[in-house]
């Protein structure tokens, strides 16, 4: 039993976990078109490699990944692609970007699919292959491409292994389901995850508000014997846990230094979905083509987790869930604390999508306009990351970026824990975001006005030095020119002229003297 | 279909800064309660007269400066700065010294730096120290505690307050004046030979005391505000006692008890030094401010000329909050608080 350790501030927001069902599955079904993002991860889109009208089956690759950050995108079922252009996709900025579209034919005919015999036998690289290839990026937060966090083993030495089953946030439950429903394959992806990356220690984190997720997380651990230094995890609920700088700090005591990765402290986090994934990806050749989704709030009149093909409009799970848009709806994408509200149902499900929430205007009512900050200190109390928010808001206020940087700003993991403790109720993560963006820029510029100052300056030597070089040769010429003046000075230019006009005058005469 | 857009986070914890002022105002009922008791309705009528000029007041200033009165009134936050005036007022002050002193602190305390939050000084304490330099005699004639006086009536306080004349209640030195004046006389013979003194400290105040105590234990179990400036200074305010407490010769400065019981000690503690605005911000900070502000009252209590010492001391380290902000920033995670 390893020690569990406290981490400073967090918050306990009304949990709200009962409302989906945590352990229950039901299936989503097949949508009348499938919308699928080529972002669906952080880093480059994924290039389309079929064409409007192409038939294709289920797992079939549409579009490959670019470069080392991207990840793949698969066709969910098989189908028909009936345009590749602009539609709106699940991002808190509300953009329209690339996706291809995709008709189901009904038939969800598989391309043949063939995985690894004994992934045992296979190399690191092979292995992170098969996982860039099966288009898997992190299913839980952020949707880093899960083959480039694995490449942290080329360049840290890796020894624990974390699946981060907290699920912190309040109502979403897809992880304690899936953790309830598949904790075999998250045991069996986390064994092959452990193996590519040369980690002894796998630890399964999970926060005491999920006991019957706990419950499967050990038997299924415990099922598999003696294979090494494994142990599930369960710790005090507490929002922000499920952070992973929060949660390596609460399983080892260890912090990642910032601005470093947890690899840098020998640690790669995975989330349980991730993990199903990998195994999905490596044992049965499937690519990554459906994920759970937590459908909730009190706007919905069944509220449940979802079995979802990835693409799968939004407004398909609404329809499904009884929504009953109320005056003032919200609808988010992830949970309370940090996802983000979607503007239209329209956009699809994809990678990262972990919950719908559909609350009601009474349930998480907008924000009242912001008082003043009183400097309380509730924030500083609430912060993950022992930061002084209420400082960080003045000098944000102020433009201070000396100051914000000071006070470590882009250590803030916006949490939004701050935020919600606010008695003023100031939007302080906004704040931060856009300080951050602010500061960004600037350092952007000042790079790109350092460049084009190195290449003023270079240009400015250049032409001085051909304009001195201009100089030197004529310089030279003009030497030249004087020395072969010089020469010529032996005998008198003028006798010479005179000399040959005087030998040509002769000559005509003689010459005329014969006419 | 077109969905409302907010930036997370979506929800929002219970606290609200117009609950936690009120918070702060029920918590001095019991302090509140012992100087009623003890000196008769003068305070309260003091923070009834005082609370309505602050609302006007804050109402006008909105006002002139364009926003809307009623939302700013809302979070109370004048009423707080009025309650905690009046608090340190002594009772039965004529009706201008409140208006003086409200208005300089509303005023002078906290719009001409931008309003709330932008205060560097803790209003209440502009307001007192304004009136404290300006009109000494009223502010250092307070009434007997009962037990040693008959305590004014309704009727006697409402004269007080309005009628154009100074009010003439039995007034008597206060425990930490003779404290102060004190040159011929062992502590333990002047605490017998005193009325004043009570139990520990001044009769009447050390139940005063220990109401506002109350009061600031309760805000603390509602995280209104950290231990850590109060117990820093009521620790520093011990310390310095007990160093300047030869066993009670005439010379000594009183014991711990004596000091943390005597004037506004605990008022002080957890009603005036835990304005967040003004104090520093850290939890570190928060320490040293308190500590800093224990040794000046002590100081300025055993050898200043003034009745009381809180408010100067509050308002040297309200100077100085922003200098240790600078220097008690706390370590950020994966900073492990060596490479600053």
């Amino acid at each position: 039993m390893r020690t569990v350790y406290a981490i400073h501030g967090g918050i306990h927001p009304p949990e709200e976990k009962h409302l989906s069902h945590p352990g229950k599955v039901l299936d989503a079904g097949l949508p009348s078109e499938l919308i699928l993002p080529l972002s669906q991860h952080i880093g480059a889109p994924a290039e389309p490699i079929v064409n409007v009208g192409d038939k294709v089956k289920a797992g079939q690759l549409l579009a490959e990944s670019q470069g080392a950050v991207s990840a793949a995108v698969h066709a969910p079922t098989s189908g028909t692609v009936t345009a590749i252009g602009m539609r709106p996709v699940p991002h808190p900025s509300g953009l329209e970007n690339t996706c291809i579209c995709l008709v189901p034919d009904g038939a969800d005919e598989w391309i043949t699919t063939r995985g690894v015999e004994d992934y045992r036998a296979e190399s690191p690289q092979t292995l992170i292959q098969h996982i860039r290839d099966a288009g898997i990026s992190g299913l839980g937060g952020a949707g880093f491409p899960t083959a480039t966090k694995l490449l942290a083993r080329d360049r840290c030495a890796i020894d624990t292994l974390i699946i981060n089953g907290t699920e912190c946030e309040p109502y979403i439950t897809a992880d304690d389901t899936l953790m309830q429903v598949a904790a075999e394959q998250i045991v069996a992806g986390a064994e092959i995850i452990a193996h590519i990356l040369g980690a002894s220690i796998i630890l399964y984190g999970v926060e005491d508000n999920k006991p019957d997720a706990l419950k499967a997380m050990q038997a299924a651990v415990a099922a598999q014997g003696d294979v090494g230094d494994r142990e599930v995890m369960s710790f005090p609920t507490k929002y922000p846990s499920g952070g992973e700088k929060q949660l390596i700090e609460i399983l080892t005591g260890k912090q990642v230094p910032s601005g470093g990765l947890p690899a840098d402290v020998g640690i790669v986090c995975q989330n349980p979905g991730t993990a199903v994934a990998v195994r999905d990806a490596i044992i049965d050749g499937k690519p990554l083509t459906e994920r759970l989704v937590t459908l909730t709030g009190r706007a919905l009149g069944k509220p449940c987790n979802y079995r979802v093909r990835l693409g799968t409009p939004i407004s398909h799970l609404l329809a499904l869930s009884a929504f009953t848009p109320g005056s003032k709806q919200r609808l988010i994408h992830g949970g309370p604390m940090m996802g983000f509200a979607l503007e239209t149902g329209a956009v699809p499900v994809i990678k990262t999508t972990n919950c719908v929430l559909a609350p009601t205007h009474e349930e998480l009512p907008a924000p009242p306009p912001a008082q003043a900050c009183i400097r309380c200190g509730l924030c500083a109390e609430a912060c993950p990351a022992s930061l002084l928010p209420q400082q960080l808001y003045w000098y944000a206020k102020a433009k201070d970026q000396e100051q914000l940087e000071k006070h470590n700003l882009f250590d803030c993991i916006e949490c939004g824990a701050c935020s919600w403790v606010c008695p003023s109720t100031i939007p302080l993560v906004q704040y931060y975001r856009a300080a951050k963006s602010t500061i960004v820029e600037a350092r952007q510029d000042k790079q790109r006005a350092e460049r084009s100052q190195a290449r003023f300056e270079a240009r400015q030597e250049r032409v001085e030095r051909e304009a001195r070089e201009r100089e030197a040769q004529r310089a030279a010429r003009k030497l030249a020119a004087q020395k072969k003046a010089e020469s010529a000075d032996a005998e008198d230019p003028v006798q010479a002229a005179i000399a040959r006009a005087k030998a040509r005058k002769e000559s005509v005469v003689k010459s005329e003297d014969v006419g | 279909m077109g969905f409302l857009k907010i930036t997370s986070p979506h929800g929002h914890g219970p606290l609200s800064t117009g609950k936690v002022m009120q918070t702060v105002l029920l918590a001095t009922l019991p302090g509140v309660i012992a100087m009623t008791w003890f000196f008769g309705p003068g305070t309260l009528l003091n923070i009834l007269f005082g609370g309505i000029v602050a609302l006007g007041l804050e109402y006008c200033v909105m006002a002139v400066r364009k926003r809307d009165p009623l939302f700013y009134l809302r979070d109370f936050s004048v009423l707080v700065t009025s309650t905690l005036l009046c608090i340190a007022l002594p009772p039965y002050a004529p009706w201008w010294l409140i208006v003086v002193g409200v208005a300089s602190a509303v005023l002078l305390g906290k719009h001409v730096f931008g309003g709330l939050g932008y205060n560097p000084f803790n209003p209440a304490m502009v307001g007192y120290v304004v009136l404290l330099i300006s009109f000494p005699l009223q502010m250092s004639t307070w009434a007997s505690p009962r037990g040693l006086a008959d305590v004014p009536g309704m009727s006697d306080a409402l004269t007080a307050l309005f009628a154009n004349s100074q009010y003439d209640a039995v007034t008597m030195a206060t425990p930490l004046d003779l404290m102060r004046q004190n040159t011929g006389l062992l502590v333990e013979d002047l605490y017998r030979q005193k009325a004043q003194f009570g139990q520990f400290a001044g009769v009447g105040w050390e139940w005063v005391n220990i109401g506002f105590l109350a009061g600031g234990l309760w805000l603390l179990y509602r995280r209104i505000f950290t231990w850590h400036a109060p117990m820093a200074m009521l620790a520093a305010i011990g310390l310095c006692a007990a160093a300047g407490f030869d066993g009670g010769s005439s010379d000594s400065g009183g014991s711990a008890l004596f000091h943390w019981l005597s004037g506004a000690t605990m008022f002080g503690a957890f009603f005036i030094i835990t304005d967040p605005v003004s104090s520093a911000v850290s939890n570190r900070g928060r320490i040293i401010f308190g500590a800093l502000i224990g040794v000046l009252i002590y100081i300025i209590r055993v050898t200043g000329n003034y009745p009381d010492a809180v408010a100067f001391a509050v308002l040297i380290l309200n100077f100085a909050a922003p200098l240790i902000d600078q220097y008690t920033q706390p370590a950020t995670y994966g900073h492990d608080g060596r490479d600053e």
